[in-house]
Formats: structure tokens, C-alpha cells, sequence
């Protein structure tokens, strides 16, 4: 398979192709036939995730640097280039956008109506810009692809929204534009202070990546990359914006915020927050107070979600109470914890995305999402019942599914770290159970006594094409997460050893840990490259 | 049939093991992965069965029908299948099994055999292998539960036969089965917490199997939740062991062969770390094994069909916290206060749910604390240091109790095709509208009977040899550090002993013996289950009588109640897991003192054993007597209990006070987080905030009246304004 | 004599400031801000007599703008008119939504 994408020059071409065929797409879209649009976007986007799957095996899991590396002056004067590049946190990122947005676009082949054209058009224009925002590695790209991805979805939920759209939409918008400033005007700083190093202009992510600060400045500017990232993720007290965000957008809006979005947030967490201002991120009170705030997510909002009437807004909280996992696993800074974080990102973009599509379809026969106006429809829809009870399941972390690989791995390795954090948010494996489980069961379970209810249909093949590969995954990733550690662990690494080995005061006990645990992978390379020929993947012999 | 074959395989395995003391040969498993997969490619057999069929049903549903499946008296083929698929592909794995066992009945098997398949989770230093492990304490556990479950899903053809959802029963059963094979097969903690889950997942949809039911699906729900409490403990039990808390270091590993192998140097006897994991790791089991203070889950797990109660709730998954303790005997062993508070735990719970199941009058709910009350012996058994008496009572009580459950569940069968015929709505689990069942089921009657004596510790049956073990390990510690604590378990589990007898038989006469409470037309369509229900019956009879005999102790072997000597197997279990077990004895006795022979007020093992057999025998036949004595009225006509008798039948009121000092809160801190701190503190702010911008542009827009004077006016001030500070 | 020229510019401007801030005919309000240019002439050509030939030309300036305002301000305070009949300002309130 290998060989087989490097005859056709795969690496030299593909970041560039995933960045602009979206793009393309979305011309296409708006210049063909209103009625073909959904059609055309779905193929589209398939092209896209298509494209995106050889990276699976093009992407060398042995290294912890950058892979597909190209760079072309942009704006010289400034020191801007068009640079992008991939590595071990982007790849899944990536290839997890893709995949969801040709799962979104398939989601709302009925659940659209209107302007059906412009939709799909600015669900390919989302595309771009996250793909652009996980693989950007010239800062002032990076913050254009990050504001990009604002407007689509500020359209998407003020044109195609619920009743209080346009509440939402504003929210939503001001709520994200507010933490992009501070972080733009931190960007400068941060940029003028290389600037004066160096001599020369440069928004190039090595080249902001040593920059000698104080801890004051670290701490100043920290603080502003922090919250820009901490609203996006979201990290309580910064999370209102979402469960409004997600009640009042269309399905695939959703999906797409859920999905993909949210991870934006923890991707600039380690990507920028963590290598830039090293001796900020292990400050000890730093590190207590994002894990604090973890656990305030974890347990906090997972209580909110087990009383909501609305089950869209119960999953909406869900999602904060997950994030919360992986800002706990982030600033453990330990090997587990950042590879558990990560994993948490992979296993809920897919559930909670998959959630959200079912609770879509449920709206699209009810037109309702209240969980009382439901109960016993697991007669009437067995599959559907089916697909929702193992996507619940994945996402409250049973066991031998994906959710449980990454909650435990941030679990253990917060747990190195800081042992009392992690117990407090051991906690959450219960009240997961508390907020899922009443409402599987008001919803699927108990007397089917609404006639309305009784005539609902099951699932349709194309709903069964969408959950199929979702499930299928959650399954996968629960049983066999080795591939995915594999080619993320390098990555991990690299990313500790700069934190940890460059700060101005680096604090605690847990750097020597980290570097500890370093030195002992060895191992596991020879393991990995047995998986590689396993016959999970056929394609291999190649 | 093949308990000839397991008992000649015992026998046998016996003096090959002793013809082989000194030069055994390796153990070679036989296809152990297949023993898990068997049960797996039935849940998905009988899962894509059950698929077909529920769309089937639901489509019929929406036409405004309810589909009988049996209709015409024929069985479409996705409900005929499974009756072969899911007890099949578990008497498969049954053999296997037996295979491996008489493989490592034949072999020297001192480390355990280690079957890795594919590296799990591998980050940094941590590292956890699908691999499975084969060695004494996972082969008992395997036999016990591939054999129950076979006998009982062959039971469930007859007990499940015509329920619609035939398919999807199988299919969770045999899923049941797999992670149950996974929580006693792994060979890390990390794989038993998989199997662990698992079985309480299926726990959850098996108790909620008739889901439209709102009682029993509330049931399923708090049977999850509440062993997520338990699963708590274990997990951070589990991260302490990886990673260790302050002067411990951790393991760096969670495979049961690295933990157990360094931690007798690694942790400090009596330390305060190996103390909270031996802690959290008994919250996870009693969670699991329904042991105060969360036992509360279980009896309501009774609304999950009766097979289901015989196998999960009384046989095989509640049973997985004593094999967890057994498992980390080591850690047990070196924390001396896990240990005492495991056993102490253990005979309260026997001793409390044995008083509750005094006053219940639904077959299963007496079953359900008796099984509760048992495992509490379990309990006693592994927290006192005798693990492989705790496992000899684990694997004695899942004969004899998958026993009386699954004659409960004949009568239930029955008593629910009579009244179902007369239309009658009484309640068919009320032992009150039952009596004299005994000339209707009399093969019930008989086996059942049989299992009461093994439960009630009458010798020679099953139970009086497990338990006898049990209760007299406890006395024997009593010499020993913490003396007192051990007489009191000793006095406590003897009480408990007493009051089952008493239970016990207040069940088989209320339920078989006096007049017939059912009614006239009724009794006409009593009648006994088919073979397919009866024959797991007797084969599980036959093991309550003879099932004890494979561990005798010396002490009895050689007198009379033994045989003098005649019965092949003494102590064979006891020495069979030590190579488990060993260690922890050892460790034990080096630092807290060994068994001493003698119980706490004087006696031996045999004196005890007499006058415990004695007084069970005499408590059998004065309730007997007593019970026999009372005039009982059916259900609809009884008066409601008073006094202590009230307390009992309502379970000294544990659920109550657990719904208002933990559930009502909980739900009230839920209530005020969203609506206080959510709604309105949090986003009051940031709308607060939204708010204020619009004052403030409200406040600007004041001044643009849209008149050219006005803002002439304005620039005038300005520039008198700018002026005055630039001048003065 | 360069006080009483100052002394009479600032008057004018004064006159021509209160003119635009209290009347509400265009017209009026027109001629005010014409009467405010003139009188800023008067200081530049009072100034010019003692600092030099530069403040005449800029009076040049200003009077070419302030006819060029006149013509595109008359233009259109008649179209104004023919659209409401009226040059009352108050009416024209139209920037205010």
C-alpha cells in the first residue's frame, strides 16, 4: 500500500489537496443544480475522506516530527507562509474531520429543506477551514483558518436552526470571536518578541516555538491562548455557548460542532498552548486550576446533562463532561494522559457525533426532542434502538469500546501526575451511567403508549450506511487501539520533551516521569510493525 | 451425559496428579481462545437473529399488530435457531474446557500458562495484552461457568420457549457468558475490569429484558449504576497499582504475574497503600458480589427472568468479587485490615439479608437474599485467609442455588400457565397462593428439597462441607492478631448458617407442602415442566449431593461422617489452588499466624461439624414443623405485617433511607446546578455581560437624534472642550 | 489693528456657529456656515499682513471650496425641497433609524 501511494507521489500532494478540494467542491456545489446539490456534496466529501484514508498507511508512525512538510512564502514582508504539514496529533484529527463531514453531509440528505445549495457549500467551506486549522503550521494561517471556520457555522445554525437560532448563532459567534482576539493580539506579542530575537519577521511554528519569555510574559500570554482555546473546547465556566449551540443547529450542524470543532480547542492546546509557554503549563497553580476546571466539566456538567428534558441538550452537556477528560489529560503533561486525551478526541467525535445523528433521525420522525414525548420505542425501532444503546454505551465508556481506552489512559496518566484530581474524576464513570442510562431508557424503554410513537419507522439504509461504519469504528478502536497509539505516541513525546525539557523553571515532580517513561518505548516498535502486516488491514502486501 | 465424565476426570486427574508429583509434564492449553470466542460468535449468531426478528415484530407493531411469532403452533426459523446456536456453542466451550482441565489435572502446572493474542493498550511504559490465563483458580472458575451456563440455557429452551424475543435472550445470554469467561480468563486486571463491566452490562439488559415493563427496567438501571459505584473502587484501585502513591513506586504493570510476583517485596505489609487498593478493590466487589452496603441492587434484580437469576444473580457473576479477592490473595494477605474488613463485611451481610429473608414472601426475593446471605460465607471465607474454601463455597453454592432458583423457576412457569389459563391476575412468584405444589411438581419437589439441605449445611450434601470450611477457618484465626474480630464473624456466621436453615425451609413448605392455595380450577392446569427443564434439575441435584465430596478435610475424611477415609478426594480443591493461593498463606502466617486447630470456645473440626449438622438438621425440622403449624392465607387475603416482621418485609428500610440521603440529593444538586449555576449564574453573566454592550449602544444611540443640529451642537461642545484643555 | 480684525473674525464665526446651532431652515444654516468660512478668511488675511503672503492664498482655497460647496449644497437643498417641500431640517431626520 505503501509503495503504492509513493508512486503516485502521495505525500507531495495530499495536505494540499485535502486544504483545497473541499473548496472546490463548494464551487462546484454552488454553481450545479440546486437539486443535485446534496448529492454532489456527499460525493465530494467521499473524494475527500477517500484521499484522506492513505494517509493511514503513508503517515510514518515512527516519527515525531512533522511529515508532509511544505511551506511557500505567503505575505514575505511579514514573515507569513503558506506551511502546512501533519503529524502524529493532527493525522486523526484530519482524517476524523473528513470522515465526519461525509458522515454530516450524508445526515442531512432530509433533515435540509431549504437553500439546500448554500448548505452543503458552507459544509465544505467548513471543511477547509478545519482541515486548515489542524494542519496550519504558520501561526497567522493558522488564526485565518481558525476565524474561517466561524462563518459557515454561524450560518449554519442562524439560517437552518431551530426556533432560537439567531440567540444561538450570535452566542456562538461572540463567544469564540472574543477568545480569537485575545489570542490574536498574544499572536503579535508573541511574534514581535521572536521578531526582536531573531531580526527577522516570522509566523513560522518553529520559529515562535523557542521564544525566551519571562514567566510573567508566559504567564500574560498563556492566559490568552488559554482562554481562546478553553471557549472553544469548552472548559467550564466557558461552556453556555454550546448546549445552545447544539439544541438550536440542524443535525449535521451538530455533528460537525461536536465532532470536530470542540477539538480545535484541544488541538491548540497541544499543539500552541503547551510548547509555546512551557514553564506557564507546569506551573504548578496553572496546572491545578485547568484540572480543577476539568473535573468541574467531568462531574458538574454531567449532572446538568442527567436532568435535561431536551436529550439534544443532555448530549451537549455530555460533551463538556468528556472535553473535561481530556483537559485532565492534557495538563497531566505524562505520556497516558496526553495520548488519553487524544484518544477521548477520536472516541468522541465519533460517538457524540454519532448521538446526535440519532437524536437528528428521531427529530426527523417526531419532530421532538424531548425525552418524555418518547418511551417503549425500542419495539418499534429495534435497529435504531440497537445503534443508539452501543453508541450510549461507547460514549459512557463501557469497556471494549473506544470510550473506554481513552477515559482510562487520562485517567492514568492524570493519576501520575496528580492522584487526587484523577480519583475525583473517577467519579465520572457514575455519573455517566446517571446521565445516559435514564434517558435510554425513558426514551427506548418502558410502556410504548403514544400512538404517535407507535408508528415510527426503524432505521432506513441510508441511516444504516451512516451508523454502520460509526459503530463499526467505536467497536475497533475499543478492541484494537494499537494503530492509533502507535502513530500518535512519537508525536507525544516530542511534545513533552519540549515542554518539559524547556522550561524556564520546569515544576513538580512529574517532569521526570515524563522522561522516563520516554526512554522506555523501544518496545513497542517491533510490535507495531507486526500489527501493521495483520490482517486487519489487506491492503498491506502491497 | 457428562457428569459421569467429570467425575471419573476428577478422580482420575486425582492420582494422575499424585502419580506425577515429582516429574509432571508442561501444561499445554487447548485451543483457550476458542472457549471465549464460542460464546461470542453465539451473542452474534443470535443477535443477528434476534435483528431479523425484532424488525419483523416492529413492523407487524406499526400495522397496528402485535406479531405472535408462535402463531399456528409453528416456530419461524429465527426462533428455532437458537435453541441449538446458544446452549450449543456453550456446551462446546464446556468441553474445551474440560479438555484443558484434564490437561492440567495431567501436568505440573506451577506458574500460569499465558496465552497472549494482540497488544491491547500500549502508551509509554504502560501496557496491556488481550492475553488469557490458565491456571488453577481460572480453570474452577471456567468449569463452573461454562457448566452452568450450559445447564442453564438449556433450562431457559424450556423456561424461555414461547417468549417473542426468544433470540434476543440467547443472544445477551451468550454475550453474559463471554465477558464472564473474560473477567475469570484475563490475565490482567485491566482485562478482568473489561469482563467486569461487561457482565454488568449484561446484568443491566437481562434484568430489564422485558423492557416495556417500567419496574423492570428501572431494575436493570439501578443494578448498572449502582455496580458503577463498585467499579469506581476498582479503577482507582487499579491506577494505584500502576502508578503508585507516595513512597510505592507502583508496579508499572497491571498483569496479574508481574503484580503478584513483586509485590510482596515492593509493598509493605499492613502499609497504608496496599490497604486502600485491598479497600477499593473490595467497594468494587461488593458491588459486584451484592455485599453491604451495596447489596441493594440485587433483590430487585429479580424482575430479570428466572434463568437469568440462576445464572447471574446467584451462580456465576455475582460470584466475581470472591473470585477477585481470591484472585489478589496476595494483596489481601498483606493487608491485614482488608482482609478483616472483607470478612466482617462478609457476616454482616450474611447475617442481615439471612434475617431479611425471613419475612419475604416472593419465592425469588427469599432466593435473592439467600444468595446475598451466601455470598456474605464467600465473603467470610476469602477475607479470613481460606481462599480455597471461599471458592469451594463458591462453586458448591452455584450448584445448589442455580439449583433452587431453577426450580423456582418450574413453579413459576407452572403457577404462571395456571393462572394464565383462569385468567387469574395473582402474583405466580407468591409463595402465599402456592402450597402443596408437591403432588403437581414432584421431580421439582424432590430436587429442590435436595438443595435445601445442601444450603441449610446438612451432611453429607454440598453445602455442609463449603460452609462448614468456611465457618471453621474463621473460628481458627480467632487464636491469632485481631482475635476477637474473627470470634465475632465466627458467632455471626454460625447465627447466619442457622437462620438459612430456617429460611429455607419456611420456603419449600410454603411453597410444596400444606394445602393448595392456588384455587380449584387453577391446581387442574398445575402440571410438571418438560425434560428440557427437568434434566438440568436433576443434573444439578446430582452435584448438590455429591459436589462436596472433592474437598472433605482430614479431620472429617478419616471419621465417620467421612467414611473413614473412603472418599477419594480430601482437601483435593485445597491442594488443587495452592499454587494461587500459597503464597498468600505464607504470607499470612508468617505475620499474623497460622490456622490454629481448635475453634474459639474449644472443640475440633469434627465436633463442630456434628453439632453444626445436628442443629441444621433439628432447626429443618422444627420450622418445618412450626411453618407446616401456620395458617396462610393466599396473597389477596393476608393482613399486612407489623411490628419487626413489617421491618423485615421491608428490608429494614435500606432502600428508603438510600433514596433520601444519597438519590434525592443527588438529583436536588442536579436540579440546582442546571437551573442556578448554569442558567442562571454562568449564563447570567455572559448574557449579563451581552446586556450591558446593548445598554451601552442604547445609551450612544440616544444621541443620534438624526438632527443636523444636534450634532452640530456636539462638535461645537467638542471643540470647545478640546479647546479649554489645549488653552488652560 | 490686528486685535479689532480678530476681535470681528471671531464675532462673525461666533454669529455664524449660533446660526447653524439654533435656526432650522437649510438656507439659513447654509449661510451661517458660509458666514463661519468668512470670517475664518478675515483672520488669515489679518495674519497675512504680518506673517507673510501664504494666509491670502489659502483664503483663495477656501473660497473655491466653499463655491463648490455652495453649488452642490444648493443642489441639494432644492432637491430636498422638491422632495418634501419644506427645507426645515427637522424633518430630515432620516439618518436616524
Amino acid at each position: 500500500m505503501l509503495s503504492l501511494l509513493d508512486s503516485i507521489g502521495y505525500g507531495e500532494w495530499i495536505l494540499h489537496a485535502l486544504l483545497w478540494l473541499p473548496l472546490v467542491g463548494m464551487v462546484l456545489v454552488l454553481m450545479g443544480p440546486e437539486a443535485r446539490a446534496k448529492q454532489l456534496a456527499f460525493v465530494w466529501s467521499l473524494v475527500v475522506l477517500g484521499l484522506s484514508l492513505g494517509l493511514w498507511w503513508a503517515f510514518d508512525p515512527g516519527i515525531g516530527t512533522f511529515q508532509f512538510e511544505s511551506s511557500i512564502p505567503w505575505i514575505a514582508s511579514w514573515g507569513v507562509s503558506y506551511a502546512v504539514a501533519l503529524d502524529g496529533i493532527s493525522l486523526f484529527m484530519v482524517m476524523l474531520t473528513a470522515f465526519t463531514t461525509a458522515v454530516a453531509i450524508l445526515g442531512s440528505f432530509n433533515y435540509i429543506k431549504k437553500h439546500e445549495r448554500a448548505f452543503y457549500a458552507l459544509m465544505l467551506l467548513m471543511e477547509t477551514g478545519v482541515i486548515g486549522v489542524f494542519i496550519s503550521i504558520d501561526l497567522f494561517l493558522f488564526y485565518v483558518f481558525w476565524e474561517i471556520t466561524l462563518i459557515p457555522m454561524y450560518f449554519i445554525i442562524g439560517v437552518w436552526g431551530g426556533e432560537r437560532r439567531i440567540y444561538s448563532a450570535v452566542k456562538f459567534f461572540l463567544f469564540t470571536a472574543f477568545g480569537s482576539l485575545l489570542m490574536l493580539v498574544a499572536l503579535l506579542y508573541l511574534f514581535f518578541a521572536a521578531q526582536a530575537i531573531s531580526g527577522e519577521p516570522s509566523f513560522a511554528y518553529q520559529a515562535l516555538l523557542n521564544v525566551p519569555l519571562s514567566l510573567q510574559e508566559q504567564l500574560w500570554l498563556f492566559g490568552a491562548f488559554c482562554l481562546a482555546f478553553s471557549i472553544k473546547v469548552p472548559v467550564f465556566p466557558f461552556h453556555t455557548w454550546l448546549p445552545d449551540a447544539h439544541v438550536e443547529a440542524p443535525t449535521p450542524g451538530s455533528v460537525v460542532l461536536a465532532a470536530v470543532l470542540l477539538k480545535m480547542g484541544a488541538y491548540g492546546f497541544l499543539r500552541f498552548l503547551l510548547p509555546f509557554f512551557p514553564a506557564a503549563a507546569q506551573h504548578p497553580t496553572v496546572v491545578t486550576l485547568m484540572m480543577v476546571l476539568g473535573i468541574i466539566g467531568i462531574i458538574y456538567t454531567a449532572w446538568v446533562a442527567a436532568v435535561q428534558p431536551d436529550a439534544k441538550k443532555l448530549v451537549a452537556y455530555t460533551s463538556v463532561a468528556h472535553m473535561g477528560f481530556v483537559v485532565l489529560g492534557i495538563f497531566a503533561l505524562t505520556v497516558n494522559g496526553l495520548q488519553g486525551g487524544l484518544m477521548v478526541m477520536i472516541s468522541h467525535g465519533i460517538s457524540t457525533g454519532a448521538l446526535f445523528l440519532l437524536l437528528g433521525m428521531m427529530y426527523e420522525r417526531r419532530h421532538t426532542r424531548l425525552i418524555a414525548d418518547f418511551g417503549g420505542i425500542g419495539r418499534v425501532t429495534p435497529w435504531f434502538a440497537t445503534a443508539f444503546m452501543i453508541t450510549a454505551l461507547t460514549s459512557i465508556g463501557l469497556p471494549g469500546t473506544s470510550g473506554f481506552v481513552g477515559e482510562f489512559l487520562a485517567l492514568l496518566g492524570t493519576f501520575q501526575a496528580r492522584p487526587v484530581m484523577a480519583i475525583i474524576a473517577c467519579s465520572g464513570v457514575i455519573f455517566a451511567a446517571y446521565y445516559m442510562l435514564p434517558m435510554v431508557q425513558k426514551v427506548f424503554f418502558n410502556a410504548l403508549e403514544k400512538p404517535e410513537n407507535k408508528t415510527m419507522p426503524d432505521l432506513s439504509r441510508r441511516e444504516l450506511v451512516i451508523l454502520g461504519p460509526m459503530v463499526a469504528l467505536m467497536i475497533w478502536i475499543g478492541v484494537q487501539p494499537g494503530p492509533f497509539l502507535r502513530r500518535m505516541e512519537p508525536t507525544v513525546h516530542a511534545v513533552i520533551e519540549q515542554v518539559t525539557g524547556n522550561g524556564l523553571q520546569a515544576q513538580g515532580g512529574h517532569e521526570e516521569e515524563a522522561l522516563v517513561t520516554f526512554s522506555s518505548t523501544s518496545p513497542l516498535e517491533n510490535e507495531g510493525g507486526e500489527e501493521e502486516s495483520s490482517p486487519t488491514h489487506p491492503g498491506d502486501e502491497e | 451425559m457428562t457428569l459421569p465424565l467429570v467425575y471419573s476426570a476428577l478422580q482420575e486427574g486425582h492420582e494422575i496428579l499424585a502419580a506425577h508429583e515429582v516429574a509432571g509434564e508442561a501444561f499445554e492449553p487447548f485451543l483457550p481462545g476458542l472457549v471465549i470466542l464460542l460464546p461470542l460468535l453465539g451473542f452474534i449468531l443470535n443477535g443477528a437473529l434476534a435483528l431479523a426478528a425484532s424488525r419483523r415484530s416492529a413492523d407487524a407493531l406499526r400495522g397496528g399488530a402485535e406479531l405472535d411469532f408462535f402463531e399456528g403452533g409453528k416456530r419461524p426459523w429465527t426462533h428455532s435457531l437458537p435453541t441449538w446456536i446458544g446452549p450449543g456453542v456453550i456446551g462446546l466451550a464446556f468441553l474445551i474446557v474440560l479438555v484443558n482441565f484434564t490437561r492440567m489435572l495431567g501436568a505440573d502446572l506451577h506458574e500460569p500458562v499465558i496465552r497472549h493474542y494482540w497488544t491491547w493498550m500500549s502508551t509509554g511504559a504502560f501496557q496491556v495484552d488481550a492475553a488469557l490465563q490458565l491456571d488453577q483458580l481460572s480453570m474452577v472458575m471456567m468449569l463452573v461457568v461454562t457448566g452452568v451456563s450450559f445447564i442453564i440455557h438449556v433450562f431457559s429452551v424450556g423456561y424461555m420457549g414461547e417468549d417473542q424475543g426468544y433470540p434476543r435472550y440467547f443472544s445477551y445470554l451468550n454475550l453474559f457468558v463471554f465477558f464472564m469467561l473474560t473477567l475469570v480468563m484475563g490475565a490482567s486486571f485491566l482485562l478482568m475490569f473489561v469482563g467486569w463491566e461487561g457482565v454488568g452490562f449484561c446484568s443491566y439488559i437481562l434484568i430489564g429484558y422485558w423492557f416495556t415493563d417500567k419496574a423492570k427496567a428501572d431494575s436493570g438501571k439501578k443494578a448498572f449504576i449502582v455496580n458503577r459505584i463498585g467499579d469506581l473502587g476498582f479503577l482507582v484501585a487499579m491506577l494505584l497499582l500502576f502508578a503508585g502513591f507516595g513512597a510505592f513506586a507502583g508496579f508499572g504493570t497491571l498483569n496479574f504475574v508481574g503484580v503478584f510476583a513483586a509485590a510482596p517485596d515492593a509493598l509493605v505489609y499492613g502499609g497504608g497503600v496496599v490497604t486502600a487498593i485491598t479497600l477499593l478493590l473490595l467497594l468494587g466487589a461488593t458491588g459486584k458480589s451484592a455485599q453491604i452496603p451495596l447489596y441493594v441492587w440485587l433483590p430487585d434484580a429479580m424482575a430479570g427472568p428466572t434463568p437469568v437469576s440462576a445464572l447471574i444473580h446467584a451462580a456465576t457473576m455475582v460470584t466475581a468479587g470472591v473470585y477477585m479477592v481470591a484472585r489478589t490473595s496476595v494483596l489481601f494477605a498483606l493487608a491485614p485490615v482488608g482482609g478483616l474488613t472483607v470478612a466482617l463485611i462478609g457476616a454482616t451481610t450474611a447475617l442481615f439479608a439471612a434475617t431479611i429473608g425471613l419475612a419475604q414472601n416472593d419465592i425469588k426475593k427469599v432466593l435473592a437474599y439467600s444468595t446475598i446471605s451466601q455470598l456474605g460465607f464467600m465473603f467470610i471465607g476469602v477475607g479470613v485467609g481460606a481462599y480455597a474454601a471461599g471458592i469451594f463455597h463458591l462453586m458448591t453454592h452455584a450448584v445448589f442455588k442455580g439449583l433452587l432458583f431453577l426450580g423456582a423457576g418450574a413453579v413459576i412457569h407452572s403457577m404462571h400457565h395456571a393462572l394464565h389459563h383462569t385468567h387469574n391476575d395473582a402474583d405466580p412468584q407468591d409463595m402465599r397462593n402456592m402450597g402443596g405444589l408437591r403432588k403437581f411438581l414432584p421431580i421439582t419437589w424432590i430436587t429442590m428439597w435436595l438443595a435445601t439441605l445442601a444450603i441449610a449445611g446438612i451432611w453429607p450434601f454440598a453445602g455442609f462441607f463449603s460452609k462448614d470450611e468456611i465457618i471453621w477457618m474463621a473460628g481458627a484465626r480467632a487464636g491469632g492478631v485481631s482475635g476477637g474480630w474473627y470470634t465475632l464473624i465466627w458467632i455471626m456466621a454460625l447465627a447466619a448458617a442457622m437462620i438459612t436453615a430456617v429460611y429455607m425451609t419456611r420456603l419449600m413448605i410454603m411453597t410444596f407442602h400444606g394445602k393448595n392455595r392456588t384455587g380449584q380450577e387453577e391446581a387442574r392446569h398445575l402440571h410438571e415442566s418438560p425434560w428440557v427443564m427437568t434434566v438440568p434439575l436433576m443434573v444439578l441435584a446430582f452435584f448438590s449431593i455429591f459436589g462436596g465430596w472433592i474437598n472433605v478435610p482430614h479431620a472429617i475424611s478419616d471419621s465417620f461422617l467421612g467414611g473413614f477415609g473412603l472418599l477419594p478426594m480430601t482437601e483435593w480443591l485445597h491442594e488443587w489452588l495452592h499454587p494461587i493461593a500459597g503464597v498468600a498463606t505464607e504470607i499470612q502466617a508468617a505475620n499474623a499466624g497460622a490456622f490454629v486447630d481448635r475453634a474459639p470456645f474449644g472443640g475440633g473440626e469434627l465436633l463442630w461439624a456434628v453439632l453444626s449438622t445436628g442443629a441444621a438438621l433439628i432447626v429443618v425440622l422444627v420450622s418445618a414443623r412450626v411453618v407446616g403449624g401456620f395458617k396462610i392465607l393466599p396473597a389477596g387475603e393476608s393482613p399486612e405485617p407489623v411490628g419487626f416482621k413489617k421491618v423485615l418485609f421491608m428490608k429494614y428500610y435500606v432502600d428508603e433511607f438510600y433514596d433520601r440521603i444519597i438519590v434525592q440529593p443527588l438529583i436536588r444538586a442536579s436540579r440546582f446546578s442546571w437551573k442556578v449555576i448554569d442558567a442562571g449564574i454562568v449564563d447570567g453573566v455572559a448574557n449579563g455581560l451581552g446586556n450591558l454592550a446593548r445598554a451601552l449602544g442604547w445609551f450612544g444611540s440616544l444621541f443620534q437624534t438624526g438632527s443636523v443640529n444636534t450634532y452640530a451642537l456636539f462638535l461645537a461642545i467638542g471643540v470647545l472642550v478640546i479647546l479649554g484643555v489645549v488653552a488652560f | 489693528m490686528l486685535t479689532e480684525a480678530l476681535v470681528l473674525s471671531a464675532f462673525l464665526f461666533a454669529v455664524g456657529t449660533f446660526g447653524f446651532l439654533v435656526r432650522r431652515n437649510a438656507i439659513i444654516m447654509f449661510l451661517c456656515i458660509e458666514l463661519q468660512l468668512n470670517a475664518v478668511n478675515l483672520s488669515f488675511v489679518a495674519f497675512s499682513r504680518y506673517l507673510g503672503i501664504e494666509g491670502q492664498l489659502y483664503v483663495f482655497f477656501v473660497m473655491t471650496v466653499a463655491a463648490a460647496e455652495a453649488a452642490v449644497g444648493l443642489a441639494i437643498i432644492i432637491s430636498i425641497f422638491r422632495h418634501f417641500e419644506t427645507v426645515n431640517v427637522n424633518n430630515f431626520n432620516l439618518l436616524k433609524w
